[in-house]
């Protein structure tokens, strides 16, 4: 596997505050990344160190194995960052001419990249006659016009529309479907939960998890049962030695597992302790439930 | 190079403001020729502003180019707000995310102020040569081409007062700010020379040669005034008795202290793009 980006234990203070603490996170080509964490959790200010325009207070970065330098790196990098910035005064054509000569990218990009993201009847209005959701496809049309190796999105559907964000995160399933590697970063955990392969999530600037997403939750899910009689179900559940622990909630029973067991099993278990269940389902936590579980524990 | 360069100048001139200001500036320099055309006509005795020798070589090299570094702060206004509006469009920002480097940034920036400082001593240069090829009543080459180091001062001084407005406009990151601190700095200068003349050395010249390191004192010494250079006006002060010791040549220490200075302004524009987080 070839290593896009590397992080090692990089951490920022702004004065006294501590905004990213002891970071490290590897990027793989090919891979879909999402960063999770609530607002002012230093996911934007991790993105801002490795995209050169917030200055690190120690760690270590390093872009496609630390042969080059991070502006040269850049060349090969797509990034947007929180809101679209643009020459107001300048057509979308235009702003994105400018993004050409910066990134030393073809010309012949800029129809092609406009058409990619449905802007291209407008490419001859000013970027300040642009609606949000407009800028944000702009600011993705010219994160692409280099073709980059790996696409940084930071908060690519804040403040849009439903409209909006439907659209922006079909783009963006586009662009994964082709094999660009994207690091997303965002506290819209569905939006991470459909696109991403491996989710690094972020609370006061340290790293609560980081890796695949389905390996997130330690356990392979939990079940949900019903009986006439909770407390009896309870009580024999508890004797079982693959049983974590039950929780009562909304008239059933959430049972935790310390090891694996299949739900035909328990259903056979209970029924031998003449246990006659009307619900049965095995459960995984969604990425949301994974990660509000994450952020209250520690 | 040129890459950087043309960067920047789709800045600006896709800028309607910007556009129109550079535009305004050319137009008005080119103004300074309609000076021939004053004219007054009392009678018996006739006042032809062109013909009291103004535009004599090589005197002309001076007049001019102090008339045209009055109009610079028209251009001081295009370079401060293409900085500022770096910082309030976020577009410094993006512009580094898009792979420019802090350097290449500053780098283009400094370019274009050369290339417009350029352009206009050009300009200078070529419209006081049509002047003076008009009005001139000494028109052998030597003559035309002696003093010529007028032009030289005048693009220095451009250069070094467009790099501080750029320094400034880092500096603050509000167009309309920066230019308020360059007035107040230009007062500040103005309060720091009168303590230096009448408090700190009122017997001596010491207060010259302390202004002199001042940026803005050194660009104002590159190009004096030469309006007491006249000889009508000279001969007025001879006959109520001022003799006059000026010296009307551009000083060399005062250029290198200017391009001292650019070289400061720009240092010290890198360091803070440097240490600011965006």
């Amino acid at each position: 596997m070839e290593t896009i980006l590397s992080i090692e234990n990089l951490s920022k203070r702004f004065g006294p505050v501590q905004a990213v603490r002891n970071v490290s996170l590897e990027i793989q080509k090919g891979n879909v990344y999402g960063i999770l964490g609530p607002n002012g959790s230093g996911k934007s200010t991790t993105l801002g160190i490795v995209l050169n325009v917030v200055n690190k207070t120690s760690g270590n970065y390093s872009w496609f194995g630390g042969t080059m330098q991070t502006h040269e790196a850049l060349k090969k990098v797509g990034a947007i960052i929180e809101r679209p910035n643009f020459y107001p005064y300048m057509t979308a054509t235009e702003n994105l001419e400018l993004v050409c000569k910066i990134k030393g990218a073809d010309y012949l990009k800029i129809n092609e990249k406009l058409q990619l993201v449905g802007l291209i009847d407008r490419k001859n209005s000013k970027f300040s006659t642009f609606s949000l959701g407009m800028k944000q496809r702009l600011a993705i049309a010219s994160a692409l016009l280099n073709d980059p190796e790996i696409l940084i999105l930071d908060e690519p559907t804040n403040g849009l529309d439903p409209q909006g964000i439907h659209q922006i995160r079909d783009i963006i399933k586009m662009i994964a479907a082709q094999g660009t590697t994207i690091l997303l970063a965002s506290h819209l955990l569905d939006e991470v939960e459909k696109v991403c392969s491996h989710v690094l999530v972020l609370r006061k600037g340290e790293v609560l998890y980081s890796g695949r997403v389905d390996e997130m939750s330690a356990n392979d899910g939990f079940f949900e049962l019903q009986s006439d009689d909770l407390q009896q179900l309870q009580s024999v559940l508890l004797l079982l030695p693959k049983i974590e622990k039950c929780i009562e909630e909304n008239g059933k029973l959430l049972v935790y597992l310390k090891a694996p067991i299949k739900a035909q099993e328990l259903n056979r278990l209970l029924f031998e302790k003449n246990i006659v269940l009307n619900h049965l389902v095995l459960r995984k936590h969604s990425l949301e439930e994974q990660f509000l579980e994450l952020t209250k524990s520690h | 190079m040129k890459r950087l360069l043309s960067i920047e100048l789709q800045k600006i001139w896709k800028n309607r403001a910007s556009r129109v200001l550079t535009l305004s500036y050319f137009i008005l320099l080119t103004f300074i020729a309609l000076i021939a055309s004053i004219k007054f006509d009392l009678g018996p005795f006739q006042f032809h502003l062109a013909e009291m020798g103004i535009f004599n070589f090589p005197f002309i090299w001076h007049f001019n180019t102090y008339i045209a570094a009055i109009l610079k702060f028209f251009l001081a206004i295009v370079i401060v707000s293409m900085m500022a509006n770096e910082y309030s469009y976020g577009t410094l920002k993006q512009n580094l995310i898009d792979s420019l480097s802090k350097k290449e940034f500053i780098a283009s920036k400094f370019l274009t102020v050369v290339v417009l400082s350029g352009i206009s001593t050009v300009f200078v240069f070529v419209m006081s040569m049509i002047l003076g090829l008009c009005f001139s009543s000494y028109n052998e080459i030597g003559i035309i081409f002696s003093d010529l180091d007028y032009i030289l001062a005048y693009f220095v001084k451009l250069v070094g007062f467009f790099s501080f407005c750029l320094f400034l406009g880092i500096l603050v990151k509000r167009s309309a700010f920066a230019l308020g601190f360059l007035l107040v700095w230009n007062i500040l200068e103005g309060i720091a020379k009168g303590l230096l003349k009448f408090q700190l050395f009122p017997n001596s010249n010491n207060d010259e040669f302390v202004m002199q390191f001042f940026p803005l004192e050194a660009m104002s010494n590159l190009i004096v005034e030469p309006f007491t250079r006249l000889s009508v006006v000279k001969s007025i002060g001879t006959q109520i008795g001022i003799e006059n010791f000026k010296n009307y040549g551009v000083p060399w220490l005062e250029i290198f202290i200017v391009i001292g200075w650019t070289v400061i302004f720009m240092l010290m524009s890198y360091n803070l793009l440097k240490k600011r987080d965006l």
